[in-house]
């Protein structure tokens, strides 16, 4: 049986997702600690997450009395043994199936029996995540959407021996955090990245087949389906070489010659055209303003 | 920038009452001459001959390369799904040889419309069609493949990526038969799995010629 979950550990809060994960934890009233293997990423962390909860209370959106409770239930650590009180442990460390293996089975033998494991992962099978734990039926995909402090979806997905109670007490938490949970098999990709990179990867061929340019690309998906924002501005977010990377783990999964990293993807990250935080991929950048590339 | 509509057939981009078509003028007055359902032909004293296409390329209206007289032929289509109302987009195609003023011309008379428009080349499904139909194979597999439920399915895009609508909800009100015809189209072209027909839209397409629909 799974027991009643109060403190929420995550590993990798240093970084971007995990540091909004911790928010996500804190911000429901869970008792949360913050791991990561960097002191300097956890301090960065803590600030930011002064700064959103500060921001949230002057726009309203949370009392000074609840933003005081999430911090003091927030704390930050680099000792992986800390989380030995956990109910919960979300990890959110790099993509990489042999350091989310080892990690489980770190974790083995610092948490209780009855701690579920989830997985942020966004392209590795969360069977095979839960392969490097002796429990693979306690551990849960859990993959929240960037940034996920503001971001509602959580795909929730069972590996093969997950079992029923450890995704429901998985699911019941993510909906007592005010999230909203879907349930998708444990495909690559889940259902978000399955549709997203290929699509990504169109929107680049289209480019390097002379279909359009850049600009013209983004805006008629924008105006024609209205979608917030064009496939290649949305590249450019997120880094060019995130999406080789996807691409990367991808493919030799799946196969399927949508998710084969595009030529001109190849290209641009060589010559460092990396999207908005180099200041040039698909378009230029000057400080935050967009031009036509 | 005046112009002249010629063909009174059905139109995707404009269907009847569509107030572009009540601005029109005669074709003695106008600078640019649209045909809607019609076969196209010269008209070298306009400023620019516009063709709606349907899923054909330019290329079958002016030949390629394209015959003398007519470089100001462009191509357009203003993107619709399904019998959705048009959207504000307008796809113009050119070929290489095609008349640079013309197509000026031709945004120039949409933009005045209100419409936004975006040149492309004159390939098969020109932009939106091109990278959203393999989108919609896709996740009517994954809905086949038990993925997720179509609810979750169309829930992940809108909350996930801020769709207005899911690729499922999205391409079945926009009709499967219309979705196997576009996809056919493309799949002849290109011959890529990903222009496949999705088993639901050769279903749908199956019962659509067997009379049973």
């Amino acid at each position: 049986m799974t027991g009643k979950i109060e403190t929420v550990g995550v590993c990798g809060a240093g970084g971007t997702m995990g540091a909004g994960i911790a928010i996500v934890a804190a911000r429901a009233g869970f008792r949360t600690v913050a791991c990561d293997v960097s002191e300097d990423s956890l301090a960065r962390a803590r600030k930011q997450t002064e700064g959103f909860f500060g921001k949230s209370v002057d726009r309203g959106k949370m009392s000074e009395a609840d933003r005081d409770q999430a911090l003091a239930g927030l704390s930050h650590t680099t000792r992986l043994e800390e989380l030995s009180g956990c109910d919960l442990v979300i990890e959110a460390i790099y993509e990489d199936l042999q350091a989310k293996r080892e990690l489980l089975g770190l974790l083995d033998g610092i948490c209780g029996h009855d701690t579920i494991f989830a997985s942020n992962t966004s392209t590795l099978s969360i069977t095979e995540i839960a392969a490097g734990s002796q429990r693979p039926d306690k551990v849960v995909g859990m993959h929240f959407c960037l940034p996920a402090q503001l971001m509602k979806l959580i795909e929730m997905s069972p590996g093969l021996l997950t079992s029923p109670e450890t995704f429901q007490a998985a699911w019941a938490w993510t909906e007592t955090c005010d999230q909203v949970p879907v349930e998708t098999q444990d495909k690559p990709g889940f259902i978000l990245n399955a549709l997203l990179v290929p699509f990504n990867n169109d929107a680049i061929r289209a480019v390097e087949a002379g279909v359009a340019e850049p600009t013209a690309i983004d805006a008629a998906i924008k105006t024609g389906l209205g979608y917030k924002m064009g496939p290649l501005e949305l590249v450019d977010l997120v880094g060019l070489d995130t999406q080789l990377r996807l691409c990367e783990a991808f493919y030799p999964i799946t196969l399927d010659p949508r998710a084969a990293t595009p030529p001109l993807l190849r290209r641009m990250v060589a010559a460092g055209l990396l999207g908005r935080k180099a200041g040039k991929g698909f378009y230029t950048y000057d400080r935050d303003a967009m031009f036509g590339g | 920038m005046k112009y002249a509509i010629i063909g009174p057939g059905e139109s995707r981009s404009f269907p009847t009452g569509d107030g572009f078509r009540q601005a029109a003028v005669g074709e003695e007055e106008a600078d640019i001459v649209v045909f809607l359902g019609e076969l196209v032909s010269a008209r070298p004293d306009k400023a620019a001959v516009l063709v709606e296409l349907g899923t054909e390329c330019l290329g079958v209206h002016t030949g390629e390369p394209v015959e003398p007289g007519l470089e100001t032929v462009v191509g357009f289509a203003r993107y619709r799904n399904g019998q959705d109302d048009p959207s504000p987009l307008v796809e113009l195609v050119r070929r290489p040889e095609t008349n640079d003023k013309a197509v000026a011309a031709a945004r120039d008379m949409f933009e005045a419309a209100g419409l936004t428009v975006v040149v492309c080349g004159d390939q098969a499904g020109r932009i939106v069609d091109r990278l959203v139909r393999p989108k919609y194979n896709a996740a009517l597999r994954f809905l086949d493949e038990g993925l997720a439920t179509q609810k979750d399915l169309d829930l992940t895009c809108k909350l996930g990526l801020g769709y207005r609508d899911g690729p499922v909800e999205r391409v079945m009100r926009g009709g499967l038969t219309r979705h196997f015809d576009v996809t056919s189209a493309l799949f002849e072209v290109y011959g890529t799995p990903a222009y496949a027909p999705a088993r639901a839209a050769v279903v749908a397409a199956a019962r659509r010629d067997g009379g049973k629909d």
